[in-house]
């Protein structure tokens, strides 16, 4: 047991647990006044919802014993056994009971970024079941098969901090899940206006500091690893964030506000799974590229196939998230992490085309289990609201709350 | 001259604004108001005390010389109609004296 790594281990747990809030304000800012109370409502009720999941029996399905390499046993249900002494096989100096609450954040900040695919138009007891469904059978065994000594880890695929278990998982979900929804219905020809990019800001904001705890506390000790993740999330996240405002500088005129901070957040994205495998000055080049495409994604692919992911969480989670992936196959060294391996353009083709197998396999889980829950949830609650209670907004017609006032 | 106020549900602006535009009525002044009509409000509860808000509802104001009078009105309704409570209503009031500041041109000439 090591005092040091369990004291930043846990204060990673809270690092992480703030971006959740973070992506509710990211979020609820790009969301229209009437809806603005949905938006953190259903992040917070995530927040609450999947805390006990987990305690109860989604740490025990992602990382209890492993079966036949697929998904964890029971055995852990109500955290049994999950206590004060360190559990060897996924962090020998902690606590095992501190790694289970830094793996909480994880899957609770998972589902509350598809939010911003269905945001606006669901209806908030089929989004309940459907998220609770959605971590149980999706999260939890992707979790299991990549970090639970599940079938991908024995494989040999990088994933340093989740860019396929969290980001592609929920950015490939929200895409279909927005797909399945439908559009929000359009009172006018110009698009939804954010409502308040000051709190987009704010969150996005969040989101960064708490994310230096998502990449740093996944080296779960407190040593050269945890920093190299460190800078290299920071210069990332850097890179990308300026890479977006200068494309919209010279493409429209005007680099915004909102480009710099989802740029910033692509960055933030493609870096998770490679933070600690690449060195600072790759970090720079994977956050370029992530700028890059994410920019294409967000403006260029979703206007080509008009699907309507209302913020983005595909374009910015999914892309994002599948390019990191593939940037720890080409930029992972040796030479950063011992247990890690070399990539393409350090001469080592295999693990390239293992993390494109990861990459694949990942998806087609997480699509297919969704589509069915999709279905599932559809046919018995019906998702989404109807069009006049879409009309009036969430907050009155889901919550019986509304935001703002124009009264004193 | 005529000043016409109009009441109408908020999604419902930019169907009016178009139907305005159609008969060459683009000038308008818009804010947000609430209200009610015999529609009731929701009920909004805060910590468990229940309370039925008005409506959010929004206002448009026109100014028009008297051949627009009519167009307008009709172009206001139609945007706005969906045949359910709470879609409004629109008063037409007499207007004495217009003034554009920029010029000082009062009356008719000044409106548009």
């Amino acid at each position: 047991m090591n005092t040091g790594d369990t004291a930043w281990v846990m204060a990673c747990a809270a690092l992480v647990f703030i971006m959740t809030p973070g992506v509710a304000l990211f979020y609820g800012g790009l969301a229209r006044r009437k809806n603005m109370l949905s938006v953190l409502m259903q992040c917070y009720f995530i927040m609450c919802l999947m805390s006990l999941q987990w305690v109860l029996f989604g740490y025990s399905l992602a990382f209890g014993p492993d079966v036949h390499g697929i998904i964890g046993s029971l055995e852990w249900v109500g955290l049994r056994g999950v206590g004060f002494e360190p559990n060897a096989g996924y962090a020998g100096t902690i606590p095992h009971l501190a790694f289970m609450i830094f793996q909480a954040m994880f899957a609770i900040i998972t589902p509350a970024l598809i939010v911003g695919a269905f945001a606006e138009r669901i209806k908030f007891s089929a989004f309940v079941v459907m998220m609770l469904l959605w971590t149980t059978f999706v999260y939890d065994p992707i979790a299991h098969w990549v970090w639970g000594g599940g079938w991908l880890s024995n494989l040999g695929a990088l994933d340093f901090a989740g860019g396929i278990v969290v980001h592609v998982s929920s950015g490939v979900s929200a895409l279909l899940m927005a797909i399945l929804i439908g559009k929000r219905v359009r009172t006018n020809n110009h698009g939804f206006a954010p409502h308040n990019l000051t709190l987009t800001v704010l969150g996005g904001a969040l989101l960064w500091f708490g994310w230096f705890g998502f990449n740093a506390g996944s080296a779960l000790g407190a040593g050269g690893l945890a920093a190299n993740a460190f800078v290299t999330t920071n210069t990332a996240t850097a890179a990308a964030g300026l890479t977006w405002a200068l494309i919209e500088w010279q493409r429209l005129g005007a680099p915004t506000t909102l480009g710099i901070v989802t740029g910033a957040l692509a960055g933030l994205v493609a870096i998770t799974p490679a933070c600690g495998f690449v060195s600072p000055l790759s970090s720079i080049v994977i956050g370029i590229i992530a700028g890059m495409i994410c920019y294409m994604a967000v403006t260029a692919v979703k206007s080509k196939f008009g699907y309507d992911d209302a913020f983005d969480v595909f374009g910015v989670h999914g892309v994002g998230g599948m390019w990191g992936t593939l940037a720890t196959g080409l930029f992972a060294e040796k030479v950063i992490n011992e247990a890690g391996a070399n990539g393409l353009l350090f001469g080592n083709v295999k693990l390239f085309f293992i993390q494109g197998f990861y990459l694949v396999s990942c998806i087609a889980y997480a699509l297919i289990v969704t589509w069915i829950l999709y279905k599932v949830v559809d046919a018995i609650f019906g998702m989404r609201v109807d069009r006049e209670d879409e009309l009036v907004g969430l907050d009155l017609t889901q919550h019986h709350e509304s935001a703002y006032t124009i009264l004193e | 001259m005529k000043y016409i106020i109009a009441i109408i549900q908020p999604h419902k602006l930019d169907e009016v604004r178009k139907e305005l535009e159609n008969v060459e009525v683009p000038l308008i002044t818009v804010s947000n108001v609430l209200g009610r009509g015999r529609q009731k409000g929701y009920t909004e509860v805060y910590r468990g005390i229940q309370e039925i808000g008005l409506l959010k509802k929004t206002k448009i104001e026109i100014a028009v010389n008297e051949e627009f009078v009519e167009p307008a009105i009709g172009a206001i309704e139609k945007g706005a109609h969906t045949g359910k409570p709470g879609d409004g209503k629109i008063f037409v009031l007499d207007l004495h004296e217009v003034v554009r500041i920029g010029t000082g041109e009062r009356g008719g000439p000044a409106i548009g």
